[in-house]
């Protein structure tokens, strides 16, 4: 997940502290990705060594301001306008665990899809709830929240499928007639 | 979760159902199924074609006798009542809201939902205020002397579901209620069930897509006409599925 591609694109709608772009991040991604001040702080100063922001002035309590350059707009430019690389997708330790209960002996395979699929059917239900607690007209931060929740669920969505499916291919491959 | 019995408006209780019993084309479409569905609860029951689930629904709604087990129905068991009476009790007790061709086409929404009210035995006017209390509380009451062709397959969807719930009855059976519907129109129509089993109805759901089933209090799995998991406890207090059932289930020759 680019963080600096996300501090960038904020800093590009004006000037910020660190503190403030942390705030500002959490609450504008629905406060589904916690980042810590330390990790600003860095990826503030790889923006300012690369060329794409700038230190432009020290308050009395030493907090400092941010300011993007033209590259630095150049470069959310491009983020904005370029997919999301999914050459190389996350490692899913439920595909992990999955893919290596089919060639273990003594794993029962079934056993292990439904408990997947168990906690994957209680997951969508706290997100569903979670969705329930959005007002039905939702703007700003909530509006934010509520698409990142609906990605969730779409999400774990496919992946009870995907266990769903996983199931029926087995049961293909061992002969049993559906 | 409290183990009390008396306020389940649906109990099953080791519920079969086998057909052709005895010759070569026996099939079990449902074994030894327990589940409670008390008002304030939405149960979603999921499970692939064949599974069972359907069977789940026509037992709960007396649309169907178990073989084995026992139905009970707003405190009355369906075992014992003539086929006449099991339809009275159906018709006070239940409503149903299909995937499609909830509506009659040559009625108004709310004639529509007026219309088990009046084969109630209602007077028209009380019916009519009844239906139109119906249609408020799932927030179509500006669509009551709409056709159904002319309202959205979401609204379709609501006033179904204001029929189901209209007059006493508390307990609603969905079948697939979200089926023909884009991702919006079904969400809206799953925050409505959901609104009217929070503000006191039953409900059952029977779907094949997690994401609706999500809504639910509790989840259970169907395959092959067996418990094969749950999100929850299917009956209050009395705990899940016997864990030898889901192994024999899991081990899969069957």
């Amino acid at each position: 997940m680019s963080i600096r591609h996300s501090l960038l694109s904020l800093l590009a709608e004006g000037d910020r502290h660190g503190y403030q772009l942390r705030q500002e991040f959490e609450g504008r991604t629905g406060g589904t990705w916690p980042v810590n001040i330390g990790q600003v702080y860095t990826t503030l100063g790889r923006l300012c060594r690369d060329g794409l922001a700038e230190e432009v002035g020290k308050q009395d309590d030493g907090s400092v301001t941010y300011r993007i350059t033209p590259a630095g707009k150049a470069e959310v430019d491009t983020w904005w306008t370029s997919p999301v690389t999914r050459a190389a997708p996350d490692r899913d330790e439920t595909s992990i665990k999955v893919a290596l209960a089919v060639s273990s002996p003594g794993v029962d395979v079934l056993a292990v899809l439904e408990t997947e699929r168990e906690e994957t059917l209680r997951a969508l239900q706290a997100y569903t709830r979670a969705k329930t607690r959005i007002p039905d007209h939702p703007t700003g931060g909530e509006l934010a929240r509520l698409l990142v929740l609906d990605q969730q669920i779409f999400t774990a969505e496919a992946q009870a499928r995907w266990l769903d499916h996983c199931e029926q291919r087995l049961a293909a491959t061992q002969g049993s007639v559906r | 979760m409290t183990g009390q019995t008396a306020g389940d408006l649906l109990r099953m209780t080791d519920a079969g159902r086998v057909h052709h019993a005895g010759t070569p084309a026996e099939v079990h479409a449902l074994r030894s199924f327990s589940l409670a569905v008390a008002p304030g609860e939405l149960v979603a029951v999921m499970g692939p074609s064949g599974s069972g689930k359907s069977t789940v629904l026509h037992l709960a709604g007396g649309l169907d006798v178990p073989t084995s087990g026992e139905v009970v129905l707003d405190g009355v068991s369906l075992g014992g009542l003539s086929v006449r009476k099991r339809a009275a009790l159906r018709r006070r007790a239940v409503g149903y809201v299909f995937q499609d061709l909830n509506l009659v086409p040559a009625l108004t929404a709310v004639e529509n939902v007026m219309l088990p009210r009046e084969l109630d035995g209602v007077a028209t006017s009380t019916a009519r205020t009844e239906a139109l209390a119906a249609l408020e509380e799932v927030d179509v009451a500006d669509l009551a002397d709409r056709f159904p062709e002319e309202l959205s397959g979401g609204q379709q969807q609501r006033v179904a579901i204001a029929r189901a719930l209209v007059g006493p009855r508390r307990l609603v059976l969905a079948d697939e209620p979200t089926g023909a519907l884009d991702s919006l129109a079904g969400e809206a129509v799953m925050k409505v069930l959901r609104a009217r089993v929070d503000a006191g109805a039953a409900g059952l759901l029977v779907t094949h897509d997690a994401q609706h089933a999500a809504w639910a209090d509790r989840v259970v799995r169907l395959r092959d006409g067996f418990v094969v998991g749950t999100t929850g406890d299917l009956v209050h207090g009395v705990g899940r599925a016997p864990a030898g059932v889901v192994g024999d289930v899991a081990g899969g020759q069957r």
